[in-house]
This record gives structure tokens, sequence and C-alpha cells, in this order.
């Protein structure tokens, strides 16, 4: 049983699908990136999978002993947080929230979690520091390492390097592969085609033709090579 | 100066005047401590709105004659309160037009049931003392009080056990939803505790400076420090501070309670955006 199984899913707002007849199932240990053109429905499909809104048509099943809340998400980030007094450690710890429960306060088990989890993501240094005041690459390391205390399965992230400079672009790549060969199951909403091709193992396209397969099965495609060929175009 | 003390000395051994301290610290504490997820969640003018609600119910109970008023204003202002966040949170409905829909209206209703049927002959007199609680806190029973402190402890308990959560919620309500934190529930809860604080401040400064109470502590605190703990303490002690020393003033120098209060409030959040500035310099 896979961690996620999509059947025929249709996802959107209001009862009107974005996207639709979407199938695909997500493996432990898999690498999955969601490509298309920009308003083809990535980020409506991502809040669906996380139960953020109701799925107009189909099915998602979780397997494998997954629980929604055992799912790090990675999101956007909102325009409230531009301004928000708060710590490195305080948002670390807050993806420990649905571990705390009822309990008023973090234990020393959650405590250590998070510093642990910012340990490995190289950011320690900055646990006092305010969250607003990091460059971009620091705010997503952090966001990450939130996202790490509330799972050990599965990350869902919407473009995590979006806005970022090419050379800590590349870092957080880096970073996210090396959680993927420990065992952490990815699944990112991705612009940056060619480094989707680099990174993942499996490719979601979504738009009007939705395709899943591996790597190479959508290399081969006839519309992974248009967009291939497209997206080419466009950097070049 | 030495003159203003021994009238302040003396007015301490009133038991008004200590109820009026004790009533006073409470609800500044309260209300500071919600003010700074107010602020940053983007929720000010709703504590605006209600505010105006409290008044228009405080109307309607003085017409009606019901003896203890706050029986009548709290369950209104709560209800309102949950109705204006969910029209919030729906984006067909403009938000922040119903809110100055709903606040405008009970200002106006309220204003029109005083003078239809005067509790008093001073009309004027009761508007202001609502608008603006001027007196209204040097006369309080000690029944009053009790509620209030009731009131202030059941607040400050549930922030301090849902304070994690709070922040939770205020950061982040996407993460927080999908980790599977209910937050429309965490919303109605801070939406109750917004309507009890307004509902007890009205007695301390009146319904059109409330927001005043909540707002201007938080974002003084905003200016010095940066991190959500540090600003939700720093908060809760300025705003303790500027209200005893604005009650304190307002006895010695006879001015009105509630404004006097809020002055200290603006004065020092001048004195914390300076501080804030210095800092700033010598990074």
């Amino acid at each position: 049983m896979a961690f996620i199984t999509c059947k025929d899913l249709a996802a959107g707002y209001d009862g009107e699908a974005v996207v639709e007849g979407v199938n695909f199932r997500v493996e432990p240990g898999d690498y999955l990136c969601i490509v298309g053109e920009n308003g083809s429905g990535k980020s409506t499909l991502m809040r669906t999978l996380l139960h953020l809104q109701p799925p107009i048509r189909g099915e998602i099943l979780l397997g494998d002993g997954l629980k929604i809340s055992e799912i790090g998400y990675l999101p956007q980030q909102s325009s409230i947080q531009k301004d928000f007094p708060a710590s490195v450690r305080e948002i670390v710890q807050s993806g420990c929230q649905s571990r705390k429960g009822l309990r008023p306060y973090y234990n020393a088990e959650e405590r250590a979690l998070a510093r642990e989890t910012m340990e490995k993501m190289g950011i320690t240094g900055l646990s006092r520091r305010c969250f607003s005041e990091l460059s971009g690459g620091q705010q997503q390391r952090v966001l990450l390492a939130r996202a790490l205390c509330a799972t050990r399965k599965l990350l869902l992230m919407d473009e995590p390097t979006a806005g970022l400079d090419p050379k800590v672009t590349t870092e957080l790549y880096d970073l996210i592969a090396d959680l993927n060969k420990e065992g952490i199951t990815i699944l990112m909403i991705s612009h940056d085609i060619a480094a989707a091709m680099r990174y993942a193992d499996h490719i979601l396209h979504i738009g009007r033709k939705v395709f899943f397969g591996t790597r190479d099965q959508y290399e081969k495609s006839g519309i992974g090579q248009v967009f291939l060929a497209g997206e080419e175009a466009t950097d070049g | 100066m030495a003159d203003g003390f021994a009238k302040i000395m003396m007015y301490l051994q009133y038991p008004f005047v200590r109820y009026a301290i004790i009533v006073g610290v409470l609800i500044a504490l309260c209300s500071s401590l919600i003010g700074v997820t107010l602020v940053l969640k983007r929720f000010s003018f709703i504590g605006d709105g209600l505010s105006h609600v409290a008044f228009g119910a405080m109307a309607v109970a003085s017409v009606l004659k019901v003896a203890n008023q706050t029986t009548l204003v709290l369950p209104v202002t709560i209800l309102c309160a949950v109705l204006l966040l969910r029209t919030g949170q729906n984006t067909k409905v403009k938000g922040d037009a119903a809110i100055a829909m709903i606040s405008v209206g009970a200002l106006a209703f309220g204003y029109l049931l005083m003078n239809l049927w005067p509790s008093s002959s001073n009309i004027s007199g009761d508007v202001c003392t609502t608008l603006f609680g001027s007196t209204s806190i040097l006369t309080l029973s000690e029944r009053d009080v009790w509620m209030c402190v009731i009131l202030s402890i059941l607040v400050i308990g549930t922030f301090l056990f849902f304070y994690h959560r709070i922040f939770d919620v205020t950061f982040d309500e996407t993460f927080a939803r999908s980790v599977g934190t209910k937050v429309d529930r965490y919303h109605l809860l801070i939406a109750v505790i917004i309507a009890v604080i307004i509902v007890l401040a009205m007695n301390l400064v009146g319904s059109l400076l409330i927001s005043a109470l909540v707002i201007f502590p938080a974002l003084s605190a905003m200016r010095i420090y940066r991190n959500f703990r540090a600003v939700t303490v720093c908060s809760a002690v300025l705003s303790v501070i500027s209200a005893l020393a604005g009650l304190l003033i307002s006895i010695a120098a006879a001015t009105p309670v509630g404004a006097t209060i809020v002055a200290v409030d603006v004065a020092v959040y001048l004195i914390c955006v300076g501080c804030g500035r210095l800092r700033g310099a010598a990074h």
C-alpha cells in the first residue's frame, strides 16, 4: 500500500474543477515533483491532498500507516509572516503542535526534537533570531525544520525555492535530496523543470493533460518532450 | 508634586479607589495579552467594531433597567464577535464592510434608545460616560469587582493554557490546519476572549477607547522585542504600568480616567518607537 493513492481526483474551488483526472501513487521513499504551467492547479492539488479543502470528485487514500497529521507541509509564505515577531526556535517548535495535543506546554522530548532538527538544518546559531529578519534561504530552512518536526515520513513542499538566488537554491535542493536519501518521502511542486528532472524519480505533470510516471518515462512521453522543449526555449 | 502624592495616599485609603486600581490592572493585563494576536492577525478592527456593539447593548440594558448590565451586554457582544469572525472568513461578504455596518448601526441604535427612554435627566452625561468611561470605574460595587476578577482570571488562564496554540494559529494558519489543528475552534476562542475583554474594559476606559487599550501595548512591545514570548510579556508589563500610572495621575490631577490611561499608552508607544530606532541604529 502506498502512502498516498489518488483515484480520478478533481480539485478546485466552489464546485469548479481546476484540475481533474489525477491518478497517482506516492510510495515510501519516492521523490515526486509536480510540474505544470502556471495556474494549472498545482497548489490547489496540494491543498486538497492536505485536506485543507475538500476534493470535488475522486478519492485520496492514505496508506502504510500514514496519518494526515503526520504529513509535514512547507507552504508558500503568507504576508502575515513578513513582520511577525517570532524567533526561529518558536517557529520550529510549533512543528510539534500535533504531537503536543492539548498539553499546554512542550515537553523535554519535543524541545529536544526541535533542537536536533535545527542542528540538522544548520540553523542552530539562528535559534534566537527573529524570523522576519533572516534571508530567504534561511527562512526556508526554518520552515523546513518546522515541517520535519511534524513528520518523519512525508514532506509536501510548495515551490520551496521560489525567490531564492541560484546558489541558495542548489543548497536547498541538496538538503532536500539528503533528506530523501535518509528515507523521507518528498512531494514537491516545482516550476524549475531542470531541477525536477535532476532530483526527482517520479513526475506528475498536470494541466489539460495529466501525466504520471517515472522521470525516464516522462522524458520519453509526448507531453514531457513538449514541456521540456518549451522550458528550454524560454530559458535559452 | 508632593501635593499630588499626598492626595493619592489619601485616596488609596478609600475602598472604591483600591477597587478601581485592582480592576484597572486586571483589565489592562487581559487586554494586552490578546492584543498581540489581534494586531498580528489584522483583527484590530474587530475589537473596535465590537466595542460599539457593546455600547448599543449597554444602552438597551439601561433602557430595560437591567440590574446587572453585564449579564445582557456580555452574551450580545460574544454573539456579535462570533458573527463578525464568520463573515470575515467568508470572502464573498466583505468582512470590513460587515463590521462597519454592525458597529455604526449599534452606535446609532444605542444613542437613539438612550434619547427616547432616558434613564436619567443628564443624557449627554450618560452617553459620555458610556463612550469614554469617565468616573464609572470609581463607582464599582464589590460585586462588580468580583465579576471582573473572575472574568480576568478566566481570560488569563485560558490564554496561558492555549498560549502555544494561539501562537500556532496566529503565525501560520495553513500549516496549523495541515497538521490537524482545529483552527476555526481557536478563532472562536479568540473571538470570545475579545468580547469578554471589551465588556470588562468598558468600565475602565469606555467603549470608544477600548481599542487603544488592546492595541497600544502590543504595538509598543513589537517595537522593542522580536520574538513572540518577549512581545507578549513586555506588552503585559507596559500595559499594567500604563494603566497604573494613568489611574494615579487621574486621581492626583482630577482628569478623566480612561482618557488619561490612553494618553499614557500613547506616550509609552512614542518612547518605544524611540528605543526601537536607537536599537536599529546601534545594530
